[in-house]
């Protein structure tokens, strides 16, 4: 008797193990979460301003490994007994994830100086928050993907109302919570009725279920016109499209956008949204392409709507962080229709809405950057008009903010206008010609507000540029080394996509 | 290392990029910043001269000085690839020659922060450059709008007293233009067999092997007529253009209006005639009815009641475009080739009457033509080059206009005796605001409001700084008056070959 029949168990537990190896990113990142809890108690109170340096490290080291380590999970695509499955584009999701944690992480460092709030356990939630997010666009199984999401969404729940001196961070955790809740329920709901819809198949004495992604495609293709299944599709559609903010449920965001603190505005502008677009690209065209029908149509009138409306939102909007927020939505809306195109158009709208995404995460984060500087204690309070004489005071950072507002705005040669590009390439094969006017539209408005926010840090002639009180604004934080460098590579890696993608471009054809 | 002539393609964009990668700090002592820039301006324009004195005698249709790298999209059939033939040799050389002398104007002015003035000056130049060299349309598109993303900003930060709307204006317009050519260029490359190389040589191949049917022939241009011509003041898109200009400092001005302008009509005769024949076909008489009842009458009715010199010369310029696209909706050769003589013309002149009119500006205080009078007797030659240059815009002979305007007419007889007979007395438009604008700067009495100008700050002729610049525009003009041989050459050999490709393949003519 050998000892692997003797004790299979065991056996399973051994080869289980190398499992751990797949996830080592999320795990280190757990560990230096809790690392940073342990040297906030340890550490004396005078060397507590190091904490952010050693998040901030500890992610870079995990980036690096990350990097270095990209191919191997691809031995073994699906571990966990089914939970993960390990694809190209959820590795190079892991990357944006460590990247915008990063950048959030860098913003954090200013902002909260501004404020006397907590500082330490801003960097933890957002490393926890980071590693389920990292999670989520691996997920295989809806228990596994609710319970990620569920963590990145408790985790926004504290970050969004973190200024707790501030009334209107605490309306905008009110608000993120309940809507945030309403979401999950829908979402919840969905699942549970695929579940039900699927019921269980039993082979082999291994229990087969609905919330495991193959088995519910399989029963969905083999049932493409299931009512029950159909109305679980529509209630999760519905629970993501509250992360991605696409109307109707795009109703939180100017007002969770201006209450949060401007790291966590970048954060859930960035990385919430695309966590939501992972997923939603995984769901309809991995879990659910047999309901196309249902869905393509849905996602198309979503994505219509969405780009009317963040773009006309927007227009109107004087406080720099609920325009941000309402063109963050028009946003979403160019990437609907990326990933509609890839139901026909798979490997071109694939990387289309991936370097869509990167292109956006470059130029939020630069402008970002530069909406810390300009902010003052008033987290909230950061109006088009303090940026009157930017160019003449700051060049540095008013450069910065036309890059990234440009690449925004997809102005040529930027990343932002060759993600729409592609964008738009990827839907004219795909034959969506009147969703293409419909972003045309948007494009044509959307330099209307970019172009004002431009306007108002170039042209306006500031008159007492030195006296910041004499006109009301804050006055403007000077730039530290760490983020001065950071906003000089996010500004050149923009100028360089737009006109020299690399090996990067060869990558866009890549399933 | 060995310096091929296609070499010296690239190095004619990336010249000027490092001179205002160098001099946008403004870190570098003034004199050595401007010595850098003037170098930047002078570069491109050497080598368009020096390119097309090399230029191959009868090379019919292919392109010359091939240069090409793949910057990343190659998988999708896109990569950067330069080259001139005989359409866009003379359109580099006159954005080489504008390009040094608005530069040139602009290192003599006392704009504010001259070291960033300059520096996008140099990226527009660039731009510029890249427009007339590229033979894949994807990058013909990125350089046009690097070209264009300056203009923006000079107008907004360094323009005139409604600097602040007028470039709000310009840009919502010109990117609505870019837009709809931008679908249009997409249309084509999905259509013209996606994922194919996308340039100028392998799609004209392709198209002529598998033609598009006549209904996307017919959309294609439509959106690229209207974007490119919103791109290029097209009547009733044309309100941008006199406000822009008249707002814009003046070498912005000399750089868009001279050259950046011409790119709507480059790409028309580069890329919609001869890919979609048909589309073209279809259009032909809109867009010349459009060019001649707007662009011509209307617009010129509207120069001749205007009385601000630069807003004038702006209108003008709008009006000269309905010229270009009468020439255009012939789609004969004779038809193309003048169009692009006179682009080529209208670049120099009109840039020659912005820069003037900054001249004048600086002499007066004021644009307003009832406010002036008399100056010739206090600056004679400022007052020669205007008259001159009057004269090239209104179309006299021996200046290279002349040539472009008489072609044009020639070949839209045959097109439409009516269209025609209206547009030639459109000359008699700019006849008289033209001569009319020369009358009351120059001549007649001053004014008292003048006077009293001039006894503050009595007027000095026209500076070298300033005599350099338009020295060169103007001898171009005349060179060109007398010997259009030297552009009409090469266009010949590309035009003969494009329009006749329409019904027979002339595949070894392509250079591969």
């Amino acid at each position: 008797m050998t000892f692997a029949a003797m004790n299979p168990a065991l056996l399973r537990f051994v080869s289980d193990s190398n499992d751990w190896n797949a996830i080592m990113p999320e795990l280190l990142l757990g560990c230096l979460a809790l690392f940073l809890l342990v040297l906030e108690i340890a550490l004396p109170k005078k060397q507590h301003a190091l904490i952010p340096g050693v998040a901030i490290l500890g992610q870079l080291a995990v980036l690096l490994g990350l990097l270095i380590n990209f191919n191997v999970v691809f031995e073994h695509p699906v571990t966990f007994g089914g939970l993960l499955y390990h694809s190209h584009s959820g590795q190079l999701m892991r990357i944006f994830f460590l990247l915008s944690s990063v950048l959030v992480s860098l913003l954090g460092t200013i902002a909260l100086a501004k404020q006397r709030m907590p500082r330490i356990e801003f960097f933890h939630i957002v490393l926890v928050v980071t590693a389920a997010l990292m999670l989520l666009v691996q997920s295989f199984n809806f228990v596994m993907l609710f319970v990620a999401l569920e963590t990145v969404t408790v985790g926004f729940y504290i970050l969004v109302s973190y200024t707790r001196t501030n009334p209107l961070s605490l309306e905008a955790g009110l608000k993120y919570l309940i809507l945030g809740a309403l979401s999950s329920a829908l979402l919840l709901f969905g699942i549970v009725l695929l579940y039900g819809a699927v019921g269980r198949v039993e082979i082999e004495g291994i229990v087969h279920t609905g919330f495991e992604f193959p088995t519910l495609q399989e029963f969905l293709a083999s049932h493409p016109h299931n009512f029950l299944a159909g109305a679980g599709i529509v209630l999760v559609l519905a629970g993501v499209a509250f992360k991605i903010g696409a109307v109707p449920f795009q109703i939180w965001i100017p007002d969770v956008y201006q209450g949060a603190p401007t790291p966590v505005t970048a954060f859930l502008a960035v990385s919430s949204k695309a966590a939501g677009f992972a997923v939603l690209f995984l769901l309809v065209h991995r879990v659910f392409p047999a309901y196309l029908w249902l869905t393509l149509p849905i996602l198309g009138v979503m994505a219509a709507a969405t780009i009317i409306f963040g773009n006309l939102a927007a227009l109107t909007q004087q406080n720099v962080k609920r325009l941000i927020g309402l063109s963050g939505v028009s946003h979403a809306g160019y990437l609907l229709i990326g990933v509609i195109a890839a139901a026909t158009e798979p490997s071109l709208a694939t990387g289309a809405v991936i370097f869509y995404l990167f292109a956006y995460l470059l130029a939020s984060f630069a402008v970002f950057g530069v909406m810390t500087h300009v902010a003052g204690p008033d987290d909230s309070d950061q109006e088009l008009t303090h940026y009157a004489g930017l160019a003449r005071t700051h060049p540095f950072l008013a450069t910065v903010l036309a890059v990234g507002l440009g690449s925004l705005a997809g102005i040529p040669p930027l990343a932002g206008f060759m993600g729409k590009l592609f964008i738009f390439i990827a839907a004219f094969q795909a034959g969506l010609y009147w969703l293409l006017a419909v972003a045309i539209f948007g494009v044509v408005i959307s330099i209307y507000y970019y172009f004002g926010w431009i306007r108002a840090a170039f042209f306006e002639s500031g008159v007492e540029l030195d006296a910041p009180a004499a006109l009301g604004r804050p006055a403007r934080t000077p730039l530290g080394l760490m983020v001065g460098v950071a906003l000089v590579m996010l500004t050149l890696a923009t100028v360089l996509l737009g006109v020299y993608q690399g090996s990067l471009g060869s990558m866009l054809s890549l399933h | 290392m060995h310096l091929s002539s296609a070499d010296l393609l690239p190095l004619s964009i990336a010249l000027p990029l490092v001179a205002a990668l160098v001099v946008a700090p403004g870190r570098l002592p003034a004199a050595l910043s401007k010595l850098v820039a003037a170098a930047g301006f002078a570069a491109p324009a050497v080598i368009a001269l020096w390119l097309w004195s090399r230029f191959p005698a009868g090379f019919a249709g292919g392109y010359p000085f091939n240069w090409s790298h793949d910057t990343g999209l190659g998988k999708l059939g896109i990569q950067l690839t330069l080259g001139l033939n005989g359409v866009s040799l003379p359109l580099f050389v006159m954005a080489g020659l504008v390009g040094l002398a608005a530069g040139l104007y602009a290192l003599q002015s006392k704009a504010e922060r001259l070291h960033l003035y300059l520096a996008l000056l140099l990226v527009m130049q660039a731009g510029l450059m890249g427009v007339f060299a590229s033979v894949d349309v994807f990058f013909l598109y990125i350089f046009h709008e690097l070209a264009l993303i300056p203009t923006f900003i000079m107008v907004g930060v360094w323009g005139g007293r409604d600097r602040s709307y007028a470039a709000m204006k310009m840009t919502i317009y010109l990117t609505v233009g870019a837009m709809l050519s931008l679908i249009g260029l997409i249309a084509l490359y999905v259509k013209g067999g996606a994922g194919g190389p996308f340039d100028l040589i392998h799609l004209r191949t392709a198209l002529l092997a598998h033609p598009l049917g006549v209904v996307w022939q017919k959309n294609i241009f439509g959106l690229l007529m209207f974007g490119f011509g919103t791109l290029v003041s097209l009547w009733p898109l044309h309100t941008w253009a006199p406000l822009g200009y008249g707002q814009a400092p003046s070498s912005a001005a000399m750089l868009h209006a001279g050259v950046l302008k011409k790119f709507g009509l480059y790409a028309l005769i580069q890329i919609a005639l001869p890919l979609l024949p048909l589309g073209a076909l279809a259009w032909a008489k809109p867009l010349a009815v459009l060019a001649v009842v707007g662009n011509i009458l209307l617009v010129g009715l509207i120069t001749v009641a205007q009385r601000d010199l630069k807003q004038l010369v702006g209108y003008s310029s709008v009006m000269h475009m309905g010229y270009a696209f009468l020439g255009l909706a012939c789609g004969t050769a004779a038809g193309l080739g003048g169009v692009v003589l006179l682009m080529v013309a209208h670049g120099l002149s009109v840039a020659l009457l912005f820069l003037l009119s900054t001249s004048i500006h600086r002499r007066t205080q004021t644009f307003d033509l009832d406010a002036m009078g008399g100056l010739a007797r206090r600056t004679p030659v400022l007052a020669a080059f205007f008259v001159a240059a009057t004269f090239a815009s209104i179309g006299l002979p021996g200046f290279a206009n002349f040539w472009g305007e008489l072609t044009i007419f020639i070949a839209a007889w045959n097109f439409s005796p009516l269209l025609t007979a209206i547009a030639v007395a459109g000359v008699v438009l700019s006849a008289i605001y033209g001569l009319r604008a020369a009358a009351k700067v120059f001549f007649g009495p001053e004014t008292e409001e003048l006077a009293a100008v001039t006894a503050a700050q009595p007027p000095a002729d026209l500076a070298w700084g300033e005599r350099l610049p338009a020295l060169i525009l103007l001898m171009a003009l005349l060179f060109l008056g007398f010997w259009p041989r030297a552009l009409s050459d090469p266009l010949n050999s590309a035009l003969g070959a494009a329009p006749a490709s329409a019904s027979a393949p002339s595949a070894p003519a392509v250079a591969q």
